[in-house]
C-alpha cells in the first residue's frame, strides 16, 4: 500500500469517526431515543446531499466497513450464551413472533408498493 | 489454555473472525443461504467458548472492539442511500408508502402477538425492532430497556429467514415488480435480507438497502411511540 493510499483511507476514516463523534454529543444533548449512528447517518447523507462532502471523500472506507458489518454483530450474537437463562422460558413467542411478523411485513410492503407503482404506471399510460 | 484464553486480549476476537471465515468458506462451497455466516459464526464460536469454559464476560474483552465499529459503520449507511437518491425520488410514492407500511404492519403484529403471549413490558421491546438492522436494532430496545442479546438473535434469525424465504414469500404474495420486492425485502429482513436481493438484481439490492436505512429510523420513532402505547394498555 502506498503512501498516498494509506492518507486517503485515513482521512476517509477520520471523517467517518468525527460524524459519529458530532452524533455521539447530539445523542447527549438531545432527549430523544435516538442512536448516536443515526444522527451521524442523517448527518453524512445530509453533507452528501448538499455537496458539503463529495462521495469520494468517505465511499472506499465507508464500503469496507457496510462490507463487513456483519462480523460486527458476533459479539452480540455471542451474547446469547448469556442470556440463555432469559430466553428458554420465551422460547415460544420468539419462535411465533420472528416468523409471523416477517411473513406479515414483506407481503404488506410488497402489495402496498406494487399496487401504487401498477397505478401510477396505469395513469401514465392512459394519459 | 483455558487460563491463557481468559487473560488474552485478541483470543475472542480472533475465535470470531475465523469463525465468520469458516462461515463464508461454507456458503460460497455450499451455495445456499441456509449457510449465513453471521449463524454460523456465532454458533461456532459459542461452541467454541462453551468447550474451552471460557464465559461471555472473558470472550468480550476482546471482541467488544469488534462492535466498537457498529456506530462507524451504520453511518456510512448514507452512502448507499445518497447513491440512489435518483432511484428514490422517481418512486417517492410507492418507496414511501411501501416502507411506511412494512414499518407499521411490524409495530402492529408484535404488539398483537406480544399481547396474545401477555409479554411484559421489557420482553415486548425486546422484539419491537425486531425487522430492522441490527445496529438500529440493538440501540432501540437497549434505549427502551429491552433484552438486547435476545433482540439482537431475533433480528439475526429475521434476515436470516427472510434471505432464506424473500423469493417465496414474494412469490406465494404475488409481488413481482422488482422495486416492490425490494422494498419488501430490504423491509422485513433489514441487511441480511438485502443480500438475496442483491442477488435477485440491481434494482431490488438498490431498494433493498435503501428500506434498511428508511425502515430504520422511522421504527426508532415508531418504537418509542409503541412502548408508551404498550405500557398504557
Amino acid at each position: 500500500m502506498g503512501k498516498c493510499l494509506v492518507l486517503k483511507y485515513l482521512k476517509q476514516f477520520l471523517i467517518i469517526l468525527l460524524i459519529s463523534f458530532i452524533g455521539e454529543i447530539l445523542k447527549a444533548v438531545l432527549p430523544l431515543p435516538v442512536p448516536a449512528s443515526i444522527y451521524g447517518m442523517a448527518i453524512l447523507f445530509v453533507c452528501l446531499v448538499t455537496g458539503i462532502l463529495k462521495p469520494e471523500a468517505v465511499k472506499d472506507a465507508g464500503k469496507f466497513l457496510i462490507e463487513t458489518m456483519p462480523v460486527m454483530f458476533i459479539p452480540a450474537g455471542v451474547g446469547l450464551m448469556a442470556s440463555w437463562g432469559i430466553l428458554k422460558p420465551m422460547l415460544i413467542p420468539v419462535v411465533v413472533i420472528t416468523v409471523v411478523v416477517l411473513v406479515a411485513v414483506m407481503a404488506v410492503s410488497g402489495r402496498v408498493a406494487q399496487a401504487i407503482i401498477r397505478h401510477e404506471r396505469s395513469k401514465k399510460s392512459n394519459e | 489454555m483455558n487460563e491463557f484464553m481468559q487473560t488474552s486480549i485478541f483470543a475472542g476476537a480472533a475465535i470470531s473472525l475465523l469463525s465468520y471465515m469458516l462461515g463464508l468458506k461454507l456458503k460460497e462451497k455450499l451455495k445456499s443461504s441456509l449457510f449465513n455466516p453471521l449463524l454460523i459464526s456465532i454458533i461456532v464460536t459459542i461452541a467454541i467458548l462453551l468447550a474451552a469454559h471460557v464465559d461471555y464476560d472473558t470472550y468480550n474483552l476482546s471482541a467488544k472492539y469488534l462492535s466498537w465499529f457498529l456506530t462507524p459503520a451504520t453511518v456510512c449507511l448514507a452512502i448507499p442511500l445518497y447513491e440512489q437518491l435518483a432511484l428514490l425520488k422517481k418512486n417517492l410514492a410507492a418507496v414511501i408508502a411501501g416502507i411506511v407500511s412494512g414499518v407499521l404492519t411490524s409495530l402492529v403484529t408484535v404488539l398483537i402477538l406480544a399481547l396474545l403471549f401477555g409479554l411484559n413490558q421489557q420482553e415486548y421491546v425486546t422484539f419491537l425492532p425486531k425487522s430492522i438492522t441490527t445496529a438500529i436494532g440493538m440501540s432501540v430496545s437497549e434505549e427502551l430497556g429491552g433484552y438486547v442479546n435476545i433482540t439482537v438473535l431475533v433480528i439475526v434469525i429475521t434476515g436470516v429467514l427472510g434471505n432464506i424465504l424473500a423469493e417465496f414469500i414474494c412469490k406465494a404474495f404475488g409481488i413481482k415488480e422488482p422495486i416492490a420486492k425490494g422494498l419488501a425485502i430490504g423491509s422485513a429482513a433489514h441487511a441480511i435480507g438485502t443480500a438475496k436481493a442483491m442477488e435477485l438484481g440491481e434494482i431490488e439490492g438498490a431498494m433493498s438497502s435503501l428500506s434498511i436505512a428508511v425502515a430504520g429510523i422511522l421504527t426508532v420513532i415508531g418504537a418509542s411511540v409503541f412502548s408508551w402505547i404498550y405500557s398504557v394498555l
